[in-house]
C-alpha cells in the first residue's frame, strides 16, 4: 500500500496535495463538488487587515498552457474572514487549514497573522511576501533578502503556529531570500508565486489586463518552479512547499524529488475543479509505477 | 454546478459569425434561465463561458458569436464530438418579480439567454414583449423563434435595414411591469436610464474559473463586491453601480 503521508512543520498530512491560495477561495465552491477532507490541507484566499476589492477588470488573460491574473488580493479583510468565512469553512473541512496572509507593511503582516494564529482551525500561516499585483505592496518584501527577513522575524515574534514564507520568483537569486527567511526563524518556505507577465490585445493595441501586467501561472511555468524549488531545497534545512504549474500526480512526484515536502496546486483548480481530487486518486498508481513505497523517501531525491 | 461530458447534436450557423450548438448530457445542474456553462476547449487553457439559450430535458442549446480562438475551435466542432462542460453556473434570472407584462430587451449575442427566459415566462401565462436589437439585417437571429413562443416581438436594427430603426431604447415606450435585459454594456446602461420599472441585467466579464473561486470577474455593487460568475451574471437594477463597473 503506497504511503502518501508527509509531515509539514510538525503536522502530518494524509497526502502532500494542497490547493494554493487564491484558487480555492475558502473551500465552499469545491465542497459542493467533492469531500474536500481528502486534501492534505488547503491554503485559503490571501487575507489582509483591511477588506480589499483588488484591481480593476479585466483581471484575467489566456496564455499558452497558462493564464495571467491580476486580482490584487481581493478579500473581505481579516475580521470578516474570522467571523464569517472560517465558521463556514469549519463546516466543510475538519482538518487544519493553511491561512494565507498578505500585507503592505510589516505591522499589517504582524497583526493579521496574529489574528489568524489565534484561530483553532488554522494549522500554518503562509505569509505572502510576493504577490505581484499590488502597487507598492507585497512585491518589495519578496524581492529583497533583508525585507523578507524583517517580515519573517516580526511575524515569528507575534505567532505560535508554524510560519511558511511564500516567495516570489521575480528575483535573481531566490535561494538567498529563502536562506534569509530561514535565518530569522521561518518554519517553512513555499514557492513559487506567479511570474510577472503581460499580454497585448492586437486589435485594441492595449494590454489585455486592466492593470497592464499580472501573475503568470499554469502548466507553462512548471519547469521554472521545479528549478527554483530545487535551488531553495538545496540551500535551506526547513520544509519546502513546491508549487507552480502542478497539474498531475506525476508533477507532484517531480516537485517532491526537487525537494518539496508538500505540493500546492493552483491554476489547475480553476480549469478543472476536480484537479486535486484526481491528483490524489492518481498518486498511489503513479508511486507504484516509479517503485515509491513512501512519498517521504523521495523528498529532495534529485539533490542527493 | 456539475462537470459532465456533452455530445454535440447540432452546430450550425445562424448568421455569418453566430452559431447555434445543441448538446446532450446531464443538465440536472441547470436550474434557471440566465445561467451559463463553461466549456473546455482543447489547446486552450481557460474554459469559455457561454450563456444557455434553451433547455429541454437533457439537451442544452447555446448560441455563440465567433470572436476569437476559443469560439473558432467551437465553430469547427462536428456533430458527435464531445465537450467537457461545467453546467449550472451563475445565479440566473429570478422570474418571481416579473409581474404580468414583463419586457425583455436583448442586444446582439445578449439575445440568447432571453429565449429560455421568455419561454418560462410564457409558460407562466405572462404577457411577454421582447425587443431584439441588432446592428443590421444580416446579423439578426431568433426573431421567428421568439415569435413562435407567442411573445410580442419588436425587431430593431441600428441601420434600419430590417424592423424598426434605431436602438432598443428608442422603442421602450411601452406599458410593462418589469424588465429583463442582456447585451453589450453601453446598451445595458442606456436601458438602465430609460427604464421606468425595476429589472434585472445580465453582465459579461472575462472570467478565470467561472464558479466563484478566483475572484477574476468581480465588480462593486450597492450591496458589496460581487463575482459576476457566481453572484451574477444577473444583477438587479437597484444594486448596480455604473461608475465602478467597467
Amino acid at each position: 500500500m503506497a504511503d502518501t503521508k508527509v509531515t509539514l512543520c510538525g503536522i502530518e498530512l494524509d497526502n502532500p496535495v494542497i490547493p494554493a491560495s487564491g484558487t480555492f477561495g475558502y473551500g465552499a465552491e469545491f465542497a459542493e463538488l467533492y469531500d474536500i477532507n481528502i486534501l492534505g490541507t488547503f491554503s485559503f484566499k490571501g487575507t489582509t487587515w483591511e477588506p480589499r476589492f483588488g484591481n480593476p477588470t479585466p483581471r484575467i488573460a489566456e496564455c499558452t498552457e497558462g493564464m495571467i491574473n491580476s486580482v490584487g488580493l481581493q478579500n473581505p479583510g481579516v475580521e470578516k474572514v474570522i467571523s464569517e468565512e472560517l465558521p463556514k469553512l469549519k463546516k466543510v473541512f475538519r482538518k487544519k487549514v493553511m491561512a494565507n496572509v498578505g500585507g503592505f507593511s510589516i505591522e499589517e503582516y504582524v497583526k493579521t497573522a496574529a489574528q489568524l494564529d489565534a484561530c483553532d482551525c488554522v494549522g500554518w500561516l503562509e505569509i505572502n511576501i510576493s504577490c505581484p499585483n499590488v502597487h507598492g505592496g507585497g512585491m518589495s518584501f519578496g524581492t529583497s533578502p533583508t525585507a523578507a527577513a524583517e517580515v519573517t522575524k516580526a511575524v515569528k515574534k507575534a505567532v505560535k503556529k508554524p510560519v511558511i514564507i511564500k516567495l516570489s520568483p521575480n528575483v535573481t537569486d531566490i535561494a538567498s531570500i529563502a536562506a534569509a527567511c530561514e535565518s530569522e526563524g521561518a518554519d517553512g518556505i513555499s514557492l513559487i508565486n506567479t511570474i510577472l507577465g503581460m499580454r497585448i490585445n492586437l486589435a485594441t493595441r492595449k494590454p489585455v489586463i486592466a492593470n497592464r501586467k499580472g501573475g503568470f501561472s499554469g502548466r507553462a511555468i512548471f519547469p521554472v518552479a521545479v528549478r527554483m524549488v530545487s535551488e531553495v531545497a538545496e540551500r535551506v534545512h526547513i520544509p519546502v512547499i513546491g508549487m507552480g504549474g502542478v497539474s498531475s500526480a506525476d508533477d507532484v512526484l517531480e516537485m517532491m524529488m526537487a525537494g518539496a515536502t508538500a505540493v500546492e496546486v493552483g491554476a489547475a483548480n480553476l480549469i478543472d475543479p476536480y484537479a486535486c481530487k484526481k491528483i490524489i486518486e492518481d498518486l498511489p498508481a503513479e508511486m507504484e509505477k516509479y517503485k515509491i513505497n513512501s512519498l517521504r523517501e523521495i523528498i529532495g531525491a534529485v539533490n542527493g | 454546478m456539475k462537470q459532465g461530458i456533452f455530445e454535440i447534436t447540432e452546430n450550425k450557423p445562424l448568421t455569418q459569425n453566430v452559431m447555434r450548438m445543441r448538446l446532450i448530457g446531464d443538465t440536472s445542474a441547470c436550474i434557471r434561465s440566465g445561467q451559463f456553462i463553461n466549456i473546455k476547449i482543447e489547446g486552450l487553457f481557460l474554459r469559455r463561458p457561454i450563456s444557455v439559450c434553451d433547455l429541454n430535458k437533457d439537451e442544452l442549446t447555446i448560441i455563440y458569436k465567433v470572436v476569437g480562438k476559443g469560439t473558432e475551435v467551437m465553430r469547427r466542432k462536428s456533430v458527435g464530438d464531445k465537450l467537457d462542460v461545467l453546467t449550472g453556473l451563475g445565479n440566473g434570472y429570478d422570474l418571481s418579480p416579473s409581474g404580468d407584462k414583463p419586457l425583455l430587451i436583448g442586444g446582439g449575442v445578449g439575445v440568447p439567454p432571453l429565449y429560455l427566459l421568455a419561454r418560462q415566462l410564457m409558460e407562466r401565462g405572462k404577457d411577454v414583449t421582447v425587443i431584439l436589437g441588432f446592428n443590421t439585417a444580416k446579423e439578426v437571429f431568433y426573431e421567428k423563434e421568439f415569435g413562435d413562443l407567442g411573445a410580442k416581438t419588436i425587431l430593431v436594427t441600428a441601420d434600419g435595414s430590417v424592423g424598426k430603426k434605431g436602438f432598443v431604447t428608442d422603442h421602450m415606450d411601452l406599458d410593462y411591469s418589469y424588465f429583463y435585459t442582456c447585451g453589450p454594456e453601453p446598451m445595458l446602461k442606456a436601458v438602465y436610464k430609460r427604464s421606468v420599472t425595476s429589472g434585472q441585467f445580465s453582465f459579461e466579464e472575462r472570467m478565470g474559473c467561472g464558479f466563484g473561486a478566483c475572484m477574476g470577474c468581480s465588480c462593486k455593487t450597492v450591496t458589496g463586491y460581487k463575482r459576476i460568475c457566481k453572484d451574477g451574471p444577473v444583477l438587479c437594477k437597484e444594486e448596480i453601480l455604473w461608475q465602478t463597473q467597467k
